[in-house]
């Protein structure tokens, strides 16, 4: 009846886990009693459960990737104590636990926090930087995210029922076949993986034809925001890639499930063959996270230095050609697979090519923050901070990217300290960037600085201190994923790292400070302007938070940074809003659906009991899903209309905001 | 445009808009596409993540194709009489589906409805014969755990006959819907993706046929 689930699939046995299931069961529960008592069911599900409007969808992929860092993050800090203390000793994590926090600190961290973060951003800000109202597919647009939240999920009910993988975020066989892994772990981590990779390739495609075709009047391709061009660069990638991680994951759950040999031992089957595979998806991967967080760089140094982007022209070129090569490099993950000395030359050139087009991007945001009026405000210092870090960690990569020094260093901790430059200095940095920068926007109110800003001094230093040690003993030999170690030399090194994930665990506790301390003094922050930074682009001509339809009467773009020379204009002509309002008519939205959060349903129900193996649950959970298809095609009513006096309303108010905007700009031009 | 007149975000009212909503002019500026543009667009480039998804699968094929594991090997195997008779069903099938489009131009409920099913009972046909030719491997022992290769080659093709099925499904809502809500818009934008989707499946299929069954046909010592 239930398949392979029983009673020992909840991890008595082991109070660590045990304790951390509970909290987090704890956690969900009570936070839906106190949405339940407080009333705020309907509003819940009428505003933000299916809601279709890609704000708020971009809202809930940031809350999703919030709430993930925090549970990577515990997985790191249990996984440097363990380290910390296992100097000859256990430790306090077994083998088979410990192994399973790595593994789901690397899958959390990269497909349910960064994954969700940068999506969730491009989510929110580019089609307001389009000018336009909303993304091509606004009901696929919640059903990826729910697709996502329901692979979230199921990483996380791992944690109560069962356990996680023990293969590390990418599972290579034949460990990861049946025969080595009999356990659930695998399966969890593929079915989830597998669900929420589809919701991401529906995002590429969504993001794709979005850009490509959904544009404000006069916005041509040479005039959108270095933001969009990243955005599109990196939708290309998922929709160029995912398929493939799709195609090797069904792979490996064949081999698991129903005893084929496509990785295995046995059978003929080719282990090689998932390297290959899983990073021509996984480079790519590391391209679709960090090309976002460049335009986001690219969108706040212009911002805060008062300048426009130095060579906008060559950043395009950088980012596409960053896109194709980041395609031809996949190799350079497996140099000591043998496959000689030719074909190791080609991709260690290939990979060092990259740093090319990097440089180049480098120099554009210093060229254009030289010689400008720089704010130091804290997406600003984010983004200087990333500049440092990021080359460091590039230059490493160069290094790396050598199959001599490969040989040497492949598996050790050097590695880990280098994606870990490159993914938190870049990526990482970037989204807290992008966060601090759009915040007002979405919610009409700005983050505490002083906070912010010591939270990003807590995070500089504590990744310093965490890797750079961690750089240290990876050159005298320590390797990855080691439970525990008898190298004295190591051992204070290890230490150290301890103190810097502290350091940074500081940084998150004040992210979350600030947090709280601006919602609670929301009403002396508000961003009455729509314009809190002085921006360039077309998210800061509409009002924060922006109405349901963002722009009352679509944007026509004649320049490079529309929202720019509009005030500049404006500030020559004493105006910025006309004097008589502009003509209005009805706007057709799309209507709210709950089709995202039913489908997402049926695939938590139908992925679990795959995972189990209770058959009839997962024909159920099938059944479902097409059940919800077809009721969603067969809807009759997909818009709503708002009426021409609603727009008219709404944006009176954003007129008033803009006058007073004006009136602070040229208050700002005499003093 | 004559002089480059102060043109406000909200307010086009202020000056004559320069580029009319929907006006190409080579260089994305014309404003957002119309709505049947959008759909079809956006279904073409899932029609190349899937095709990328096969490739993905052709690579294994490839990458498997000898390691039969002293099993069956594909010259063994193959019929391509079997072949044959479920290439013609489904390029049949392409050509119905296209008259199924033309009689959806001409909004003609009755021909739409008879080109349709004519379509759906050539896709069954090709699925029951792919049913055959599979349970006749596995039969004969020759099933996917035998070998990688024979892992590869039901992968590769049942995902192909997989997608057909998932068509199927998708091509009888279609004509229910055709029936129940006429020539709707959005329901015809919805037949656009699903043509556009038969159609692929059977370009993917022509790769099929001759990447996997006809070059699989050979005699061992022709290939390289």
């Amino acid at each position: 009846m239930l398949g392979k689930l029983n009673w020992q699939a909840i991890p008595f046995d082991q109070p660590i886990a045990l304790a951390a299931g509970a909290f987090v069961v704890l956690v969900i529960v009570g936070a839906v009693i106190w949405v339940v008592v407080k009333g705020y069911t309907p509003y819940l599900w009428r505003e933000w459960i299916t809601s279709v409007d890609h704000k708020r969808i971009g809202i809930m992929y940031c809350l999703l990737a919030g709430v993930m860092l925090v549970r990577g993050f515990i997985d790191a800090l249990m996984m440097r104590t363990q380290q910390a203390l296992a100097f000859h000793a256990p430790g306090y994590l077994p083998p088979e636990h410990y192994d399973q926090i790595f593994s789901a600190h690397g899958t959390i961290m990269i497909f349910f926090m960064a994954m969700p973060f940068v999506i969730g951003l491009m989510n929110f800000a580019m089609p307001l930087q389009l000018g336009v109202r909303d993304v091509a597919f606004p009901t696929l647009n919640s059903v990826s995210f729910w697709l996502t939240a329901a692979g979230a999920l199921l990483v996380n009910i791992s944690l109560v029922v069962g356990e996680f993988a023990r293969t590390s975020w990418l599972p290579y066989p034949p460990l990861s076949e049946l025969r080595y892994s009999p356990g659930v772990g695998v399966d969890y981590y593929l079915w989830a993986l597998q669900i929420s990779g589809i919701g991401t390739l529906m995002t590429g495609i969504n993001m794709v034809t979005t850009v490509l075709k959904i544009r404000a009047p006069g916005m041509n391709y040479m005039r959108m925001p270095i933001f969009c061009w990243t955005t599109l660069a990196s939708n290309l990638l998922i929709v160029a890639v995912f398929p493939i991680l799709t195609a090797t994951l069904a792979m490996l759950l064949l081999d698991r499930y129903l005893g084929f040999h496509f990785f295995t031992n046995d059978g003929g089957g080719n282990a090689m063959m998932f390297q290959n595979l899983i990073w021509a998806w996984g480079h790519p991967e590391v391209y679709i996270l960090v090309l976002p967080a460049f335009g986001i760089f690219s969108e706040v140094v212009s911002t805060f230095c008062g300048k426009p982007l130095f060579d906008r022209r060559s950043m395009i070129i950088a980012t596409l050609g960053i896109c194709i090569l980041s395609l031809l490099v996949w190799l350079h993950h497996f140099f000591t697979m043998g496959a000689g000395g030719d074909v190791n030359a080609v991709f260690g050139i290939a990979s060092m090519v990259i740093a090319v087009p990097t440089g180049v991007k480098i120099y554009n945001w210093l060229f254009t923050m030289y010689g400008g009026r720089i704010r130091f405000s804290s997406p600003m210092l984010w983004s200087i901070g990333f500049m440092v870090t990021f080359v460091i960690g590039g230059m490493t990569g160069v290094l790396l990217a050598s199959p001599v020094a490969d040989f040497v260093l492949h598996n050790s901790l050097f590695l880990v300290a280098h994606f870990h430059n490159v993914i938190i200095g870049g990526v990482v940095f970037g989204v807290f960037a992008g966060y601090t920068y759009w915040f007002p926007k979405a919610f009409g109110f700005v983050l505490d600085e002083r906070l912010g800003k010591a939270a990003f001094w807590c995070w500089s230093i504590g990744f310093y201190v965490t890797f750079v040690p961690l750089y240290v003993v990876g050159l005298e030999g320590m390797t990855r994923r080691m439970q525990h170690y008898d190298r004295p030399e190591w051992y204070p090194w290890m230490l150290v790292a301890e103190v810097g994930v502290l350091i940074i665990l500081c940084g998150i506790a004040l992210q979350v400070a600030q947090l709280w301390i601006s919602i609670r003094e929301r009403a002396t922050r508000r961003d009455l302007t729509g314009d809190p930074w002085d921006g360039r682009s077309l998210e800061w001509s509409t009002s924060s938070p922006p109405p349901m339809f963002n722009f009352a009467v679509l944007p026509h773009v004649v320049s490079d940074e529309p929202y720019w020379s509009i005030k500049q204009q404006a500030l020559a002509r004493g105006q910025l809003v006309a004097p008589e309002p502009p003509e209005y008519g009805p706007i057709e939205m799309p209507r709210n659906s709950p089709t995202g959060f039913v489908t997402a349903f049926f695939a938590v129900v139908t992925g679990f009991s795959l995972i189990w193996h209770i058959w009839w649950l997962v024909i159920l959970g099938l059944i479902g899903a097409y059940a919800t298809f077809v009721v969603f095609a067969w809807r009759d009513h997909r818009e709503i209309e708002i009426p021409a006096e609603e727009v008219a309303r709404i944006d009176r108010a954003n007129r008033t905001a803009r006058a007073e905007a004006l009136r602070e700009l040229r208050e700002g031009v005499t003093r | 445009m004559s002089t480059p007149a102060l043109r406000l975000a909200h307010d086009p009212a202020l000056g004559p808009a320069g580029i009319a909503p929907g006006q190409v002019t080579g260089r994305g500026a014309g404003g957002p596409a119309p709505k049947r543009i959008i759909v079809g667009y956006g279904f073409w480039i899932f029609l190349l993540s899937d095709v990328i998804m096969f490739s993905a699968f052709f690579a294994a094929y490839a990458v498997l194709f000898k390691s039969t594991d002293g099993g069956p090997s594909a010259h063994e195997l193959f019929d391509l009489r079997n072949t044959a008779a479920q290439t013609a069903v489904l390029l049949a099938s392409t050509f119905t589906c296209g008259m199924a489009s033309l009689a959806v131009g001409h909004r003609s409920q009755k021909w739409t409805q008879i080109a349709l099913l004519v379509t759906g009972l050539l896709g069954l046909i090709f699925i029951l014969l792919e049913v055959r030719e599979f349970s006749g491997f596995i039969a004969r022992g020759a099933g996917p755990s035998r070998s990688a290769f024979l892992s590869s080659f039901f992968t590769l093709v049942g995902c192909h006959g997989i997608h057909v099925s998932v068509a199927l499904l998708w091509l009888g809502t279609q004509m229910a819907q055709f029936y129940a809500m006429g020539f709707r818009e959005d329901i015809r934008h919805r037949f656009l993706c699903f043509s556009l989707f038969w159609h692929a499946l059977d370009i993917v299929w022509v790769a099929i046929f001759n990447l996997v069954y006809l070059v699989g046909s050979l005699p061992p010592e022709l290939l390289p």
